[in-house]
């Protein structure tokens, strides 16, 4: 996703003189691409979030188009404050990119895990929060962000994904991308977990099951009108992401109790506490029940519980029976 | 080519606020609904109000943005400067030190920054809390053009600014040596003003004080 992400931006950079990068001092192999030709337009700022995100709002005050590049939390969380007062209160167009999202570096420990970022982005004002889920959604992702003035998010996995659009997608902010159509179960994937959410409804169809698959790679503003119709159009609905507790299954879950529809509804998503092991990002994906198995066995018990007015019972008990070591 | 100012010490705003109507840039009527109900006049500096470049009010912000605005108009060849007015107190923030590392790297000669150096900060004197001494010979190890001043002394001030840049290439600052609540006798370097609000007769002796100064 990165390589997608700086080659649209190398190109979009061509076309409008008002876009700059500025990166943390990380970004090695990867920014070279846009240093090396709009050298007048790029910046390391040093190991110094803080100062790199001011300075990304003073560029912007000035009427650039700034994006802040750096891995995991260090461009989100170490100047959060400066993203909000500066950035976001101002409404400026600064957008913030970090690569190695969720479990990326799964191996280099907890530090790297970028699990909490969605929860605190969403948070705050005048903020788009985009993830995308494949190298596709990341390019014109990157396009629309940088067309789409005032602050935005944008996570992006790590490199080496699968395109796993087979068509041209017709990608806007804040609309989800319908993959497959479906009448029984809806499964709503944002960020890299869409290849797992496509492998998770192949196994449901297997067993006769009718998928809706959305791609979501737009969290705010949210495509209430693609969570409504698949409440009422569909009979379970699981939302899939490689993140902790606020993110796509609490904005989704909001507009689910909202909407008063009583939908059967399971946010698959990281558990609470941090994760002290190493592994690869796959390893930690399945030992925290984000795998394609783990998302249909859920999947299937959600339909086939009793519907609205059943007594309430946490959906997460029976997950936990299946996946000993994960959840809390 | 217009220059820009930052206040960065946004708990200054009331006097922001004062100099701005003063210039024109609002009503002087206007500063009566200061922390008002409804008043777009907030405690601390608010973006949104004629003249005001950005919100401050956290410590440690301004300077990153200016910086920023600087880097902007040098990369560019454009004759705009930017002035960054710093308190003592906000100096303890590690953003200001991130951005004090970063001015003479970039050589932002367009770049100046006044510290209101009164030595009291929120909870204390600067000395007992976090010491800034040497100030002066910490910005001159970090690369920037020094020149301390007497921050009540308008024709020193003058004559200082108008030497700007101090040095060609290097960032400069204007350390400005103040006395908090300074021309009022009952309320000079003394930290409970920093909190308190005036009765309506110890603000009138404040008034006449200042007004048989002038």
């Amino acid at each position: 996703m990165r390589t997608a992400f700086i080659e649209e931006l190398c190109l979009l950079a061509e076309r409008d003189e008002r876009i700059w990068l500025v990166c943390g001092d990380l970004g090695y192999s990867v920014l070279e691409a846009f240093s090396n030709r709009f050298p007048g337009r790029y910046l390391n700022a040093g190991v110094a979030e803080q100062n790199m995100t001011g300075i990304a709002a003073g560029l912007a005050l000035a009427g650039k188009t700034v994006f802040t590049y750096s891995i995991a939390n260090f461009p989100v969380m170490r100047c959060l404050e400066q993203i909000r007062n500066d950035v976001c209160y101002h409404n400026l167009n600064v957008k913030i990119v970090s690569v190695g999202g969720g479990l990326a570096y799964g191996s280099h420990g907890y530090t790297h895990h970028g699990v909490e970022d969605i929860a605190v982005m969403s948070a705050m004002p005048n903020m788009m929060v985009v993830a995308p889920g494949d190298p596709v959604e990341a390019r014109a992702a990157t396009a629309a962000l940088a067309g789409s003035p005032g602050p935005a998010y944008l996570r992006l996995g790590k490199a080496g994904e699968k395109l796993l659009h087979r068509r041209p997608i017709d990608f806007e902010i804040g609309k989800a991308i319908q993959v497959e159509d479906g009448r029984d179960i809806t499964l709503i994937s944002t960020g890299g977990m869409l290849e797992t959410a496509l492998e998770a409804a192949e196994l449901l169809r297997d067993k006769k099951y009718s998928v809706r698959l959305l791609s979501m790679p737009t969290l705010v503003p949210l495509d209430v009108e693609a969570v409504g119709q698949a409440a009422m159009e569909t009979h379970a609905l699981l939302t899939i992401e490689e993140h902790g507790v606020g993110g796509l299954g609490a904005l989704v879950a909001e507009v689910l109790a909202e909407g008063g529809t009583g939908i059967r509804f399971h946010a698959v998503r990281l558990g609470r506490a941090p994760i002290k092991v190493a592994g690869t990002q796959r390893q930690l994906r399945e030992a925290q029940g984000l795998s394609a198995v783990a998302i249909a066995i859920a999947a299937e018990k959600l339909f086939n519980r009793m519907g609205p007015g059943s007594k309430w019972k946490a959906l997460d008990e029976d997950i936990v029976a299946l996946e000993p070591s994960s959840r809390q | 080519m217009r220059d820009r100012f930052i206040l960065s010490k946004g708990h200054g705003a009331a006097i922001l606020y004062a100099t701005l109507a003063e210039r024109g840039f609002f009503p002087v009527e206007e500063l009566a609904t200061y922390c008002e109900g409804g008043s777009r006049l907030t405690g601390h500096v608010t973006s949104g109000v004629a003249g005001v470049e950005l919100s401050s009010g956290s410590l440690g912000h301004g300077l990153p943005v200016g910086c920023g605005l600087a880097l902007a108009a040098a990369r560019e060849s454009l004759d705009r400067r930017c002035f960054v007015l710093l308190s003592d107190g906000e100096l303890d923030e590690g953003s200001n030190w991130e951005a004090i590392l970063f001015a003479p790297q970039h050589r932002l000669d367009n770049l100046t920054v006044i510290v209101d150096y009164n030595k009291i900060q929120s909870f204390g004197r600067v000395e007992d809390v976090l010491d800034l001494e040497p100030l002066a010979d910490k910005f001159r190890a970090f690369r920037w053009a020094v020149r301390e001043v007497d921050g009540h002394n308008v024709d020193e001030l003058l004559e200082t600014f108008s030497a700007l840049p101090f040095e060609p290439g290097k960032p400069s600052v204007v350390i400005a040596h103040t006395v908090k609540g300074k021309g009022i006798d009952f309320m000079e370097d003394d930290l409970q003003w920093h909190y308190k609000f005036p009765t309506t007769e110890q603000m009138q002796a404040a008034l006449d004080e200042l007004e048989t100064a002038e």
